[in-house]
């Protein structure tokens, strides 16, 4: 794969139903993005929006009653849909790592750290324990843990839930990863906790080259942190495009709401502009746009049928068809 | 200090673990075990005056649930006393009467604080109508108007709590708190658990309580996006102790302790694109093994030798601005 010149993942209308008993959940629904070497997109979404779930197809984790139905997944040219469990198991953890939201889903809590970072090690590479032990105490140095050779030897209800999602990220790290998934890394991190996690990532993607993807609800870290955003809304992306242009002018009428739901947007003590309504179920969504029924600029076509991901300006993608070009400098 | 609601003065409070049959046997034959005392709170003071909205910050382990649950009259203090509209009803465990009733709790998890066995009426109307607050002819109309009130269709009534989502849960805790007709209100994280559209929503409902009924809020958080939006005063809490207060406006515009500082710093904000972030360093300390002299001074970049001795006072640095920083004397 030297040489490879495209982009480093190319998600092309990706498909992830589950099959359940009350009916297909169509979890993730027609979703396309792409990550360039070295570059960082953040999948925005709130709960139930398909974010984890895309990130879990990536790496071949969806679990029955849900598969992958539809699309494509090019890592590096590849196709991942549809490859034996050998072929995902040889890239998982080595060329593509995952990072999830409790670091206990990393971690088995009755073996030690060098342990478990020494297997992740020789899972993929034939290389002597010792040799191994060096690459886990490098990662570790590399995470800001202290004095990593002594904290090998630790397990992990030893350390503090910052210092866990430490461990977490560098096991993630061990192979070298050309992409990392992040799946709300930091969300349940204190505020200076995160703030040293961010420093930590965004270091690691300058020197390294390594691309991420980081799956948050928090649009204000990925504001620091990305390249690119990507809204997802019910399944489906609503609009994606560069940081700067997507939070500062957004097209989609989801976006803009979500935006004004941030305190730090509005004037202190001022009622915040919320969205009405709740997140519709996603066995039952409304004919046309899944958001009409909670947007202020829906009208009757808006139900009809479900509006094209259309490139509306440059770069900027959106699935509207009244976008907010009024704003648009 | 008759104009105050509530006031907590010098209020500590510890929690010990106590030794087990074994360590009990181990010290017999000298092993000096000891026992594990956590200093949850250490000599708190507020006082909140009536309407006031009071913003509690600090990170997990800093003690500010603990306030939440002292001031609400659910934990008593190890020192210290409460003061209610100026009466002392320390140790007071169920507070007979109006300071009871008049404090209400909003807590974080809408899937944990509610009982899944009850219906939202009985929720909602179950306090009211033991307090005799309402009587058995005016309970369905009550119930109905409570609802209304915090944007809960009374059709929903006889549901239910897993029959809603998070949102509307957080809105039936909001409405059984209500309930009583309470002059103080401690929400501990209460939008924490919330996505940002419904969290808006909740916040949109504070504001409009805080219109149309008054009460005096006390806003545990540690979300500062939100104690910023909400509050006309913010204490700032690291390691049970106060660190920084002051007017909400002042205290964002130029906080005064390097704690304050690095938090402020540290918040991820939607107007700071591709931003280096440059972290404070070091892990919150255990509560269990706090550090000497002033608690924040092995992460903090100006420490000097007198805040490893000694704990400094929090002290007035401008009009109703306090911080407790040895480097306010220079």
């Amino acid at each position: 794969m030297t040489g490879f010149a495209g982009p480093t993942l190319e998600v092309r209308d990706l498909k992830t139903h589950f099959f359940t008993r009350g009916g297909v959940v169509k979890a993730v629904d027609g979703v396309s993005f792409e990550i360039g070497k070295g570059r960082i997109l953040g999948l925005v979404g709130e709960s139930g929006s398909g974010k984890s779930i895309t990130g879990f197809s990536i790496l071949g984790l969806v679990d029955p009653p849900g598969r992958v139905v539809e699309g494509e997944i090019r890592f590096k040219g590849e196709n991942l849909v549809d490859q034996p469990e050998e072929r995902l198991r040889a890239i998982r953890g080595n060329r593509i790592a995952m990072i999830f939201q409790d670091p206990m889903m990393t971690l088995n809590p009755v073996l030690r750290i060098d342990t478990q970072m020494i297997e992740a090690v020789q899972a993929h590479h034939s290389v002597s324990a010792d040799d191994a032990r060096q690459r886990a105490r490098d990662a570790l140095g590399r995470v800001g843990i202290p004095s990593p050779d002594e904290r090998l030897k630790a397990y992990p209800h030893q350390f503090s839930g910052g210092m866990r999602q430490r461990v977490a990220i560098a096991i993630a790290l061990l192979n070298n990863p050309e992409l990392i998934i992040a799946d709300e890394p930091t969300t349940a991190l204190d505020v200076t906790i995160q703030g040293q996690i961010l420093y930590e990532v965004q270091k690691l993607c300058r020197e390294t080259g390594t691309s991420l993807i980081w799956i948050t609800h928090d649009l204000s870290v990925v504001a620091g942190l990305a390249d690119r955003i990507c809204v997802m809304y019910a399944g489906k992306l609503a609009e994606s495009g560069p940081v700067d242009d997507v939070l500062d002018r957004p097209l989609h009428p989801y976006t803009k709401g979500l935006l004004g739901s941030v305190p730090s947007r509005n004037r202190r003590g001022s009622p915040l502009a919320q969205i009405p309504g709740m997140t519709p179920s996603l066995m039952s969504l409304p004919d046309g746009c899944a958001f009409a029924d909670r947007c202020p600029r829906a009208q009757g076509d808006c139900r009809q049928a479900v509006p094209p991901m259309a490139e509306i300006l440059p770069g900027r993608l959106a699935r509207c068809i009244r976008p907010h070009l009024e704003d648009q400098a | 200090m008759s104009e105050a609601l509530i006031e907590l003065r010098g209020v500590s409070k510890r929690f010990v673990k106590p030794l087990d049959v074994a360590a009990k046997i181990a010290n017999a034959i000298g092993a000096g075990m000891r026992e594990e005392v956590v200093h949850a709170v250490d000599r708190f003071d507020l006082a909140i005056r009536p309407g006031e909205v009071v913003g509690l910050v600090g990170e997990s382990g800093c003690g500010k649930s603990t306030i939440g649950r002292i001031a609400a009259g659910i934990l008593p203090p190890s020192e210290g006393k409460i003061f209610y509209r100026g009466t002392d009803v320390t140790g007071d465990k169920l507070r007979g009467g109006k300071a009871q009733l008049g404090t209400q709790m909003i807590f974080q998890d809408p899937f944990a604080s509610l009982n899944p066995r009850k219906r939202v009426e009985d929720i909602i109307g179950e306090a009211p109508r033991v307090h005799g607050l309402v009587d058995r002819v005016e309970f369905g109309t009550y119930v109905d108007a409570v609802m209304r009130r915090v944007g809960l269709d009374p059709a929903f009534r006889r549901r239910y709590p897993h029959q809603f989502s998070g949102g509307q849960r957080q809105r039936i805790g909001i409405a059984r708190a209500l309930a009583v007709k309470p002059e103080f209100l401690i929400c501990d994280e209460a939008v924490a658990a919330l996505d940002v559209s419904i969290q808006a929503q909740v916040l949109n409902l504070f504001m409009e309580l805080r219109r149309d009924l008054n009460p005096t809020y006390l806003f545990i958080s540690h979300d500062l996006g939100v104690v910023e939006h909400l509050s006309d005063r913010v204490v700032i809490m690291y390691l049970g102790r106060i660190v920084e207060s002051g007017p909400t406006t002042e205290l964002f515009r130029s906080p005064n302790h390097p704690y304050t500082q690095a938090l402020l710093g540290g918040v991820p904000r939607i107007e700071s694109r591709k931003r280096d972030f440059a972290p404070v360093t070091g892990e919150i300390p255990s509560p269990l093994n706090p550090p000497t002299g002033c608690h924040f001074h092995p992460r903090c970049p100006h420490a000097m030798e007198r805040c490893r001795r000694e704990i400094p006072a929090l002290k007035e640095i401008a009009p109703g601005r306090h911080s407790a920083c040895h480097l306010n004397d220079g």
